[in-house]
């Protein structure tokens, strides 16, 4: 009897734990709701039609401006099912007017070769702080530790004097170097690299392989999650830059989306909606596809000793 | 030195040469002309002034308020965030049910352009934005958010909601990091859950906790550019943070001005990285890895 009393409170207790577990879920869940709100606002926003836009959100956008609209109502709707669905914007952006496309592609060739470049220096340079530990190259390594935490605003000025120097102000250059040489990847992939157990690196040189095919043949495969974890930083990072392209790159043809979507004015609010979305699909494709190594990515980070 | 070893570290030095000389050329050398930027009069006449560009800088009534109002907003919001996403990493540590969409969506907002961002903020915030709506329904008064007192409550919210989810996959990996069997011992020798939280997990987290700590106020000082779309370059002034300051004397070309202000801020930045690789000395002696 007194056995079976003890498996019922067990069980007992055992609901309550599964219970409470459950109330804990839900309330994370919705907190965790309220983070996603910024991205369905924007792409539901996206599919409604320009006067319900500024039926919604008129008083908000188009006080004080000249070019008032006529559907302004009194009050703000904070608004996610459309009244009417409607590709209007999206039209308007991918066919009327090549301005956001173009300003789309410039994203794309700035953040692109950053990416691809910054890996592949970072690789090189990360092998050569796995492959040996002197103390010249700890003291190298903990510049590039600092330098990496210093806030835009002090490289800044760096930058900027540098991109002057070289003539390099106003052409894409001034973009990519830096961000090509940027220690982020280079701290990352180290950390990555010397937890490559020393022997396997060492047998390889015993049957005979040089320090290349050593680099090339075992430690870049070994990396092969490290780098897309790495990648996937960098592209969210620069996607989204902001102030680099306002002071390198003066004439605004040149600038990325994002700065130019942080510029929309607010008779375009209707269009920023669509623009934004459009946006969103790489960094949420990358994102879908590589959550587990975004992850990963910002775990490796943990600690900032190599 | 063996020779086999020499040969390593030559070869491997080559290894390393693009990236030192890509950062030595772009970050390094240009921080010292920064330096020598900060010492003399004006870039034409080149007079040795010696700290007076720090002094005014100092004096200048602009910067001190910028300085007091980063600090306070540093103070308060990366406090915040770190207790907030210490508390969401433990509580999905629990074997929650649903636990990876939850992770999901809490880092959302690393994806999101600003744009979208300053656009519901300004929909939920504005002087007719929906929480001043709300508000007058319930009978009170419309507040402009971002221009009163309570502004930097406004940013402290877009901070949290920004960093949040980054921070908590920290502390996730480093608490599945914690060996089970020591908490299973613990168990085990009946101490309570509360000694494990304190004795156990918060012990193996100390690092991180700092890591994060300093992530954060790095961050914290990231948060102009939100500001800065949100309200422009002159903001009200409880919003005015150092990279206002920094970013007008930009606009009016005083580049020994701003020298000056970028080295104090490193110097402030060095002081606090030193502080965090001390601390994980000192905190981390005992813990193996």
């Amino acid at each position: 009897m007194a056995d079976n009393r003890f498996i019922k409170k067990m069980r007992r207790r055992k609901r309550n734990k599964e219970r409470r577990l459950k109330l804990l879920s839900c309330i994370l869940m919705l907190t965790a709701f309220l983070f996603l709100i910024p991205i369905i606002f924007t792409v539901c926003n996206s599919f409604m039609t320009e006067q319900e836009i500024s039926a919604n959100y008129g008083m908000i956008f188009e006080t004080g401006e000249s070019g008032a609209k006529p559907y302004i109502s009194e009050t703000v709707n904070l608004k996610f099912i459309p009244d009417k669905v409607t590709l209007e914007q999206y039209k308007t952006v991918l066919l009327k007017s090549p301005d956001y496309l173009l300003k789309f592609w410039n994203s794309v060739i700035l953040v692109v070769p950053i990416v691809v470049f910054q890996l592949l220096v970072a690789l090189f340079a990360a092998y050569g702080f796995t492959r040996y530990r002197g103390r010249i190259r700890e003291i190298i390594f903990f510049a590039y530790i600092i330098l990496m935490l210093m806030p835009y605003q002090v490289t800044l000025v760096p930058n900027f004097l540098v991109s002057k120097w070289l003539n390099l102000i106003d052409t894409n250059w001034a973009i990519w170097l830096p961000g090509i040489f940027s220690p982020f990847a280079v701290f990352l992939l180290t950390k990555y690299m010397r937890r490559i157990p020393y022997g396997i690196l060492e047998a390889a040189k015993v049957d005979g392989a040089g320090e290349f095919q050593i680099f090339r043949h075992i430690c870049v495969p070994l990396c092969k999650g490290a780098l897309t974890s790495v990648a996937i930083l960098i592209f969210i990072d620069y996607w989204n830059m902001v102030e680099q392209p306002l002071i390198l790159l003066a004439d605004s043809d040149m600038h990325p989306l994002s700065v130019f979507l942080s510029k929309i004015n607010t008779g375009e609010i209707a269009l920023a909606f669509a623009v934004a979305s459009i946006y969103l699909v790489p960094t949420l494709l990358v994102y879908l596809y590589g959550e587990d190594y975004l992850v990963e990515g910002i775990a490796y980070q943990g600690g900032i000793k190599g | 030195m063996d020779k086999s070893i020499r040969r390593v570290k030559n070869i491997s030095a080559v290894y390393l040469l693009p990236s030192v000389i890509g950062v030595a050329l772009f970050f390094i050398l240009p921080f010292f002309v920064v330096i020598y930027y900060s010492v003399i009069d004006n870039p034409i006449s080149k007079e040795f002034v010696f700290l007076d560009n720090f002094y005014s800088v100092l004096t200048n009534k602009a910067f001190q308020l910028a300085v007091s109002n980063t600090l306070k907003f540093s103070f308060i919001a990366v406090p915040l965030v770190v207790i907030l996403s210490l508390t969401v990493a433990f509580l999905l540590d629990m074997q929650i049910p649903g636990k990876s969409r939850i992770r999901t969506a809490f880092l959302s907002p690393m994806m999101v352009p600003i744009a979208s961002v300053i656009l519901i903020w300004q929909v939920l915030f504005h002087y007719n934005g929906l929480l001043n709506e709300i508000i007058v329904h319930f009978g009170g008064g419309k507040t402009d958010w971002l221009k009163s007192g309570q502004a930097q409550i406004v940013i402290i919210l877009l901070f949290i909601w920004k960093n949040l989810g980054y921070n908590m996959v920290l502390f996730m990996s480093s608490l599945s990091n914690i060996p089970r069997e020591i908490v299973e011992v613990a168990v085990m020798e009946s101490a309570s859950k509360w000694q494990v939280f304190y004795h156990i997990k918060l012990r193996y987290l100390s690092s991180s906790i700092l890591f994060v700590t300093i992530l954060s106020v790095i961050n914290s000082f990231k948060i102009f550019r939100e500001i800065y779309l949100l309200t422009g370059d002159y903001p009200f002034d409880s919003l005015y943070m150092l990279q206002h300051y920094m970013n007008n004397m930009f606009r009016s070309l005083d580049y020994q001005k701003l020298s000056a202000a970028a080295i104090l801020m490193s110097l402030f930045m060095i002081v606090l990285i030193g502080i965090l690789f001390l601390a994980e000395n000192v905190v981390g002696k005992d813990l193996d890895g």
